[in-house]
């Protein structure tokens, strides 16, 4: 049931976002950043510049109107312009794979909450088999702050649920837009027992036409250490490529067909032979995209 | 019997459904409208009252929830005379504030109705009056200037009768309202776009389009831009997608028509109240002669084809000799879609609807960067650098010293140029004649023709993948300073357009004067689009006391911070 709760948590806090984000009175008012040059001076007239200075009337239409429905009106005003609070949720995978062997599903989301810099935003992955319990799901849930054009800078936690023993961390990582448009993400991971690990995802849309994409991914996980409860070795752990098709039929709705390849890496793959797992495989996978 | 009954019945109401439907627009914007003469009142007088309030609209079979003034959409015409004393009472039946600006209206800043800087807005319930003396002929509109209620329909026609002789002469005149219509609510359409500024693009380069060589890009051209992370294909950011594109509240389909007589001298009064959507307009078959920009009159200058931006208004005179049936197309700039109208001697004529034409791709000079010019001027340049947009897009030292180069700043035009001369966006190569800026020269001579005492420069930043929009790379919900100016100085503002999209500026409660070359005879107006990458300067007059709105008429760039605060101090004499 926990596991579950993976999936579901976001889900819950999302069903929350819409109404709030739709709500006027949500809109967020930038704290202005720290800046030198601060003050928007224009260069002050060549003459003289008393007639400005010695009126004190700082919003005019207070001479004609109840100060307090000004100062009322005046907040909804800087809020409405540029303070808008809202919301996204992105559905990057809900898939079914298939190989030789097993029939599996998997999971992969995200979503945000808040304005142009500041932002609440989770994340959600898992995947099983369709015949066992799920194998491992994990939720981020993160403060997101944009420190460059492109890109965000993140840290929070990471709650993972897996098939040996559920997992605690905390989570500093970026996220964003690479040159080329390719979406591109890092993050680190503290374990509450001391274990640092890192992931690096990337993933491109090539527009074929206007509605079918192809889309190629590819995730890289490291370990800085043995992680023996994981049967993890250190350093470069395991890979995921893969590459779906998908028809946008709109951008909420956009089923895609795909494979996807998966293996253990460097000493993480010795130590998985060694206990006879399987380290690799290539599934076949067809699922659905949504935008929100 | 019954059978007769039923189709008698079925007759009726669907006569009366025309007749309802039709009922739902004000006169002057019925389809099979004989135009409106300076006698037909529609609203005018002393008193005139407007309601603000909920209702359905229609369009292409479709029912959608719009803000509507006296129940219509457009609102009604409000036609004032030059010299008399308005009064006009605004009640609210929403369940949120409201407001109405008046677009381009010379007033006391108390009556501007802006909420936050001219009044405290319409509570629900209430009744504001506006009353101000009516200083100046010519066409205008009016709004709300509430969170997003004028992309919802809440939006009209405002004409002001000269007290001399009108320098325009015509037999019939039409009012043409041009809007955008979408089913989404706007604040939606906004977090979409804030979710994945793409949302509504149907047009972006693909393999297919390179393929077939329909993108009309070359391969490098698209690394290039890849490279910078720049959509070439980002016109406008709400397209045909979403948008129905209106004229006189009337799709396509519905298609408004205009009546007149060969042989007359047709006036057609145009207005673009859209919330996101710059049109090409045109008239196959005929030419149009420009007479009026924002509501001052212009030496006449016969075009086929103009652009209108955001808030915009142009007058032209249209003279159809021939007994037949003319389309009007308003073209969004994107191609996504089109508004379409009829003009014909007779009611059910209808002429030939062109294709929409194919979609612009941005180039090099949309980024503020001219590589032609550059190869000519930059001596010293390292050329091998500049390759493949190496060129930094977003040098600090570009920057006034006052603008804040942050998240919100995506690029900084390295070598902004004035392009009024040039044609707007998308219309360069055309084969016909199409309106640029510096073909607009005021008809009477500008009256304050002191040199300006300083300049000001305000840029235009934006981030479009984080959909953030500011003037010199602040949002105004960031607690920006205002833009002062000092009474009765005169300044030349040049804006600097950072982004990559155009920018209908508006400043409320004055004329600025174009600096398009033509020195004494400069155009007044109070919106100015500012070409992708470009630069322009306005000489401003600051002879109105109080606080005035600065912003991007794009709904959703004010929306999303393109807006500030302009002061015109001291205030002396001002409240009595």
């Amino acid at each position: 049931m926990r596991m579950i709760a993976a999936f579901v948590a976001p889900l819950v806090l999302v069903a929350a976002m819409p109404a709030a984000a739709q709500d006027h009175a949500q809109h967020e008012t930038q704290t202005p950043a720290p800046d030198p040059h601060a003050g928007h001076e224009t260069t002050p007239p060549p003459q003289s510049t008393s007639a400005i200075g010695s009126d004190t009337q700082a919003n005019a239409a207070d001479l004609y109107f109840d100060a307090a429905a000004m100062a009322r009106a005046r907040q909804q005003l800087i809020a409405e312009n540029g303070g808008m609070r809202t919301y996204a949720v992105i559905v990057e995978r809900l898939e079914a794979g298939f190989d030789d062997d097993s029939e599996t599903y998997a999971w992969h989301a995200q979503g945000w909450y808040g304005g142009d810099i500041h932002r609440f935003w989770w994340k959600s992955e898992g995947e099983g088999a369709f015949e066992n319990e799920l194998d491992d799901a994990e939720l981020q849930l993160l403060y997101s702050r944009a420190v460059t054009p492109y890109f965000d800078l993140q840290a929070g936690v990471r709650q993972s649920y897996l098939e040996s023993k559920d997992r605690t961390e905390l989570v500093l990582g970026v996220q964003g837009l690479a040159p080329y448009w390719f979406e591109v993400g890092a993050a680190a991971f503290v374990s509450t027992e001391g274990d640092v690990t890192a992931r690096a995802e990337a993933e491109y849309d090539l527009r074929l036409t206007q509605r079918l994409i192809l889309q190629p991914s590819a995730e890289l996980n490291f370990a800085a250490q043995d992680i023996p409860d994981l049967d993890i070795g250190a350093g470069l752990t395991d890979a995921e490529v893969g590459l779906r098709l998908r028809y946008e039929f709109s951008r909420r709705f956009a089923p895609y067909v795909g494979v996807e390849w998966t293996s253990a890496l460097g000493e993480t793959r010795d130590l998985r032979d060694a206990l006879g797992e399987d380290t690799q495989s290539t599934r076949a996978v067809v699922g659905l995209r949504a935008l929100f | 019997m019954a059978i007769e009954r039923r189709t008698l019945l079925k007759a009726i109401t669907a006569g009366a459904g025309f007749a309802g439907a039709q009922a739902l627009f004000p006169a002057w914007a019925q389809t099979g409208s004989r135009g409106v003469a300076p006698t037909l009142a529609t609203l005018s007088g002393r008193e005139i009252a407007l309601s603000v309030g909920h209702s359905p609209f229609n369009v292409g079979g479709r029912t959608g929830h719009a803000i509507t003034v006296n129940g219509t959409l457009p609102a009604p015409l409000i036609r004032l005379r030059e010299g008399q004393h308005a009064r006009l009472s605004v009640t609210n039946t929403l369940d949120e504030d409201t407001s109405i600006h008046w677009h381009g209206i010379l007033l006391p800043f108390q009556m501007d109705g802006v909420p936050g800087i001219s009044f405290p807005g319409i509570r629900p319930g209430e009744t504001f009056v506006y009353e101000f003396p009516v200083r100046q002929s010519g066409t205008y509109w009016y709004h709300s200037h509430s969170g997003l209620q004028e992309a919802m329909g809440h939006f009209g026609p405002l004409i002001i009768d000269p007290t001399g002789a009108d320098p325009v002469a015509y037999d019939r005149e039409h009012v043409i309202v041009l809007s955008d219509w979408s089913f989404l609510h706007p604040h939606e359409i906004l977090r979409r776009l804030k979710a994945s500024p793409g949302y509504f693009n149907q047009q972006r380069t693909t393999v297919a389009g390179l393929l077939s060589g329909e993108d009309r890009m070359s391969a490098s051209e698209r690394r290039m831009w890849a490279e910078m992370r720049m959509d070439p294909r980002d016109i406008s950011d709400v397209t045909g997608s979403t948008y129905t594109y209106l004229v006189n509240g009337h799709g396509p389909q519905e298609n408004w028509t205009g009546l007149f007589e060969p042989g007359e001298r047709v006036r057609l009064r145009i207005i673009n109240a859209s919330a996101m959507t710059n049109f090409n307009v045109r008239i196959p078959g005929l030419p149009m002669t420009v007479v009026q920009a924002d509501g001052e009159n212009v030496r006449p200058v016969e075009v086929d084809e103009f652009q209108i931006a955001v808030a915009e208004t142009y007058d032209v005179i249209i003279s159809p000799r021939e007994d037949r049936a003319y389309t009007i197309v308003s073209e969004a700039v994107d191609r996504s879609g089109m508004g379409r109208a009829t003009l014909a001697p007779r009611l059910g004529m209808s002429a030939e609807v062109p294709p929409l034409r194919q979609v612009p791709n941005l180039t090099m000079r949309d980024m503020g960067m001219d590589m032609g010019a550059m190869d000519h001027s930059a001596g010293g340049m390292d050329h091998g650098s500049m390759d493949h947009g190496d060129m930094n897009m977003r040098d600090r030292s570009l920057a006034p010293p006052n603008m804040a180069v942050g998240v919100g700043v995506q690029s900084i035009s390295p070598m902004a140029e004035n392009r009024l001369a040039e044609r707007p966006l998308g219309l360069e190569n055309e084969p016909h004649r199409v309106l640029v800026y510096t073909d607009l020269v005021a008809l009477n001579p500008n009256r304050d023709t002191r040199a300006p005492s300083r300049t000001l420069e305000i840029h235009l930043t934006g981030n479009m993948e984080r959909y953030m929009w500011g003037f010199d790379g602040r949002r105004f919900s960031e607690l920006v300073e205002p833009i002062r100016f000092e009474r009765d100085e005169r300044v030349r503002v040049t804006l600097v357009n950072d982004t990559m999209m155009q920018h209908p500026i508006h400043l409320h409660g004055h004329f600025f004067e174009l600096v398009n070359g033509h020195a004494g005879h400069q155009p007044l107006k109070h919106t100015v689009n500012v070409a992708p990458g470009g630069r322009l300067s306005f000489d401003l007059t600051a002879d109105a006391p109080g606080d005035w709105a600065f912003h991007c008429h794009m709904m959703m760039h004010m929306h999303s911070g393109m807006f500030n605060v302009v002061t015109v101090r001291p205030l002396d004499g001002v409240a009595s």
